[in-house]
């Protein structure tokens, strides 16, 4: 990382920003100029280490910059200017911060001498941005600055990831001072502990070894801990016989083909999750969080299991749920040492766990994603199925929006590795996943990048295929089109007498023509038996693509855990009637969210 | 101080919590920097804790550290995500529940001290009166002319409260309390 003769040396405070993000191991950042950051424009454009990637707005250089971290495993990093720059970075810090991201964002700021002023392009960064990163700095002294970078870097991808702010002054930025390089001490009151503590690793071991009900779930952490983690955690399926769930955020970390895989749990997971989820009697958690998605109504949630979790946040341990044992440390590190003590200890007789399941066998057989087929209309689930038959063979990422759509990429579409699944879990942000398919392009040039999108969310970022035309990234913006925005429809349905309000779109753009102006390509497709073919010249064309699929307008996400239910109080496709959704959420459940 | 007692953190805690809410009193130590006691005090109301009284000064100036002193109230559950949420702010080196420790050393509380400005204005029996009582609570008269005192007194919070309460009737005009202060008994540190 460190270069010997760059150690201590005199430079600008803009030449020492782009020092210590090649010091850093930065290729690409995203970003926008104004202002308050033309110095470190001025620097950027002298070089050609480190590539700029100019998106349309800032919001947009935060969900890139998520893609390409959550892609790649390192830092994100994006450049915005004072003001309405960095208020626009919010949404993305804040979902960055939901979902774990290593973010770095750099803001510039008006000179030192101004702030507090009320000057032109002046916001309170620090101030705005607090409760939406990991750790933020204002940099008023330029001999601070390259120290205040290094470490923004170590804390944005250490322990749990997060989105991390530096707000450079705009005088700091022309001001000379001397460098330093990042292997100078960390501070000393940021100590993320990796290693779990043995003897809860061994009580842990103890319960799983007696379980005759377990089950793994496990989350983004998993995929945060790198790649070594997903493999340990195939290791330690393998070696108990476990079924096997996970979050959203956690996709692709256990094979989808993995014959242990039940799909994944929560609202609108699978039948057979949420069943062996309620019915456990050990339950072990690998950095998930215990979200409101996934444990429906919390006093009835699995109630007869022992709970082990790992995390290494200890605010997430017993945080919504109470757990028997909680392992506070890394989750690669905590499997290791779960996988080395299990072949040292515990008897693996996986008969024990047959009438598991078996058990299990007869809720899979529920068949709880089911849907009915449709020769005229195109079904989204049969969409997102043809999407994945079609592509799965190629070196494929996926991302998404949020809604209707994002769920069913996520029941439908089957992720064999970490790293491949992006998408908005915490903070559920519509206009995610083009500029996040944008920064994975960026990261993975030869790869097929699908943002799996809806009508409604894809509009709220759509500029980005400007910036996805002039870098030649040629991702694929699958839209499902519905016109409706379909998940607040319908929640419409279930919690407000089916009065449609404001979640129609009655005018839409012509997405085919829409490409077209970008300088993409557009596709319109409409009909089951010319999807395939579609899809296929959507893989073929090399450049960016809008495919506008026309799909059932009507069709809803099921299965569904509604609001206020238990994990066992399911509404499967079959059960669906009109009236079973307009009476799946009490009273007590519509104010919930 | 908005007053959330239950748990925070989903939306479907609707269950009424049946712990009872207990008030602590936690040592924070924090590198002092610009922002710190933002970030402490953008915790709670963000997570809706409550702050009961907060005390903050620098404790350690070489090494740049300052003690916060926080009295909360809350569930047990919620005083150990507090003390948890602390602990993730990068400036904080050490989260300390005073009244948890008090208890693992057999006592009732940590030792806790208050200091408060009290002026008090009148003339003739009110004001003897004040200056007795005063006498009686330990305050000490660090100003006055021939119609007011300012007393300063120093204890715990409760004998405070009770000679704010007296001084009332006889002309309070004035109060500044300092907030709590404390440290657990015994030979150990933090």
């Amino acid at each position: 990382m460190s270069n010997g003769q760059n150690e201590r040396r005199e430079m600008t405070g803009a030449e020492m920003v782009v020092q210590a993000l090649k010091d850093n191991g930065v290729e690409h950042i995203f970003g926008y100029p104004g202002g308050a950051v033309l110095p470190i424009y001025d620097e950027l454009f002298q070089q050609d280490d480190i590539e700029h990637i100019l998106v349309r707005h800032e919001q947009g250089a935060g969900h890139a910059a998520e893609g390409y971290a959550r892609s790649t495993g390192k830092a994100g990093v994006m450049l915005v200017t004072s003001g309405p720059g960095a208020t626009n970075a919010v949404t993305p810090l804040q979902d960055a911060l939901m979902d774990s991201i290593p973010l770095v964002c750099l803001t510039g700021q008006v000179p030192t001498s101004l702030i507090g002023s009320d000057g032109f392009q002046e916001c309170d960064t620090v101030g705005i941005t607090r409760p939406c990163t990991k750790h933020n700095w204002l940099v008023k002294d330029v001999n601070e600055l390259a120290r205040t970078i290094h470490e923004a870097f170590h804390v944005a991808t250490t322990g749990r990831p997060g989105p991390v702010v530096v707000d450079i002054p705009k005088d700091v930025q022309f001001a000379r001072g001397t460098y330093v390089s990042p292997q100078a001490a960390p501070r000393t009151s940021y100590k993320p502990k990796l290693q779990g503590d043995l003897d809860k690793i061994k009580a842990a071991v103890e319960l799983m070894a007696g379980a005759k009900k377990p089950i793994l779930y496990t989350g983004g952490g998993v995929v945060n801990s790198g790649p070594e983690a997903s493999h340990l955690l195939r290791e330690l399926v393998d070696l108990t016989g476990f079924p096997i769930t996970s979050t959203l955020m956690g996709l692709g970390s256990y094979p989808a083909s993995g014959k242990n895989w039940l799909g994944m749990l929560g609202m609108h997971g699978t039948y057979e999750a949420n069943m062996a989820m309620h019915d456990c009697d050990v339950m072990v958690c690998i950095g998930a969080r215990f979200d409101d998605r996934i444990t429906g109504r919390l006093n009835a949630f699995s109630p007869n299991s022992k709970k082990i979790h790992i995390d290494v946040d200890p605010s997430s341990i017993n945080k919504n749920v109470r757990v028997d044992v909680g392992i506070l440390g890394d989750c690669g590190r905590v499997l290791e040492d779960m996988v080395r003590l299990w072949r040292a200890t515990a008897k693996a007789d996986k008969k024990t766990l047959y009438p598991w399941w078996e058990q299990i066998a007869r809720w899979r057989a529920r068949d709880s994603l089911a849907y009915k087929p449709n020769p005229d209309v195109i079904m989204p689930q049969y969409a997102i199925e043809r999407l994945y038959q079609l592509t799965k063979d190629k070196d494929t990422y996926i991302t998404t929006e949020v809604g209707q759509h994002q769920m069913w990429a996520a029941q439908h579409f089957h992720f064999d590795k970490p790293n491949r699944w992006m998408t908005s879990g915490g903070l559920g942000t519509m206009g995610y996943g083009l500029p996040a398919a944008l920064g994975v392009q960026i990261a993975h040039r030869d790869a097929l990048v699908i943002d799996i999108a809806g009508d409604a969310s894809v509009q709220m970022t759509i500029q980005e295929m400007s910036a996805a035309v002039q870098y030649d990234a040629p991702i694929k913006i699958f839209i499902l089109n519905n016109q409706y925005m379909g998940m607040v429809r319908q929640w419409q349905q279930l919690l407000h007498g089916n009065r449609l309000s404001h979640s129609y779109t009655e005018a839409m753009p012509d997405f085919v023509k829409l490409a077209e102006a970008y300088g993409g390509h557009g596709i319109r497709c409409e009909k089951p038996g010319e999807l395939d073919d579609a899809i296929k010249e959507m893989i073929t064309v090399k450049k960016p693509v809008i495919f506008d699929c026309r799909v059932a307008t009507l069709a809803n996400c099921f299965p569904m855990i509604p609001s206020g239910k238990a994990h066992n109080e399911m509404l499967l496709p079959d059960e669906a009637t009109d009236e079973a959704v307009a009476n799946a959420i009490d009273a007590k459940g519509r104010e919930l969210v | 101080m908005n007053a959330q007692l239950q748990p925070t953190g989903s939306a479907y805690f609707i269950a009424k919590e049946t712990e009872k809410p207990e008030i602590h009193t936690l040592s924070v130590l924090v590198d002092n920097e610009p922002g710190v006691l933002a970030r402490v005090i953008g915790l709670f109301s963000g997570r809706g804790y409550n702050i009961e009284s907060l005390t903050v000064s620098e404790t350690e100036h070489e090494q740049r550290l300052s003690r916060i002193t926080i009295v909360t109230s809350g569930t047990p559950h919620v005083l150990e995500q507090i003390k948890h949420q602390l602990e993730r702010i990068v400036p904080v080196h050490r989260v300390v529940d005073l009244t948890v420790r008090a208890h693992e050393l057999g006592q009732e509380r940590p030792l806790e001290r208050e200091l408060a400005l009290i002026k008090v204005a009148g003339t003739g029996t009110e004001r003897v009166e004040a200056l007795r009582l005063a006498d009686a609570f330990r305050a000490h008269v660090v100003d006055a002319n021939t119609e007011h005192f300012i007393f300063q007194i120093t204890g715990k919070g409760s004998k405070i409260d009770q000679f704010i309460a007296i001084m009332r009737p006889l002309g309070l005009v004035e109060i500044c309390r300092t907030g709590v202060a404390a440290m657990n008994r015994g030979q150990q540190g933090m």
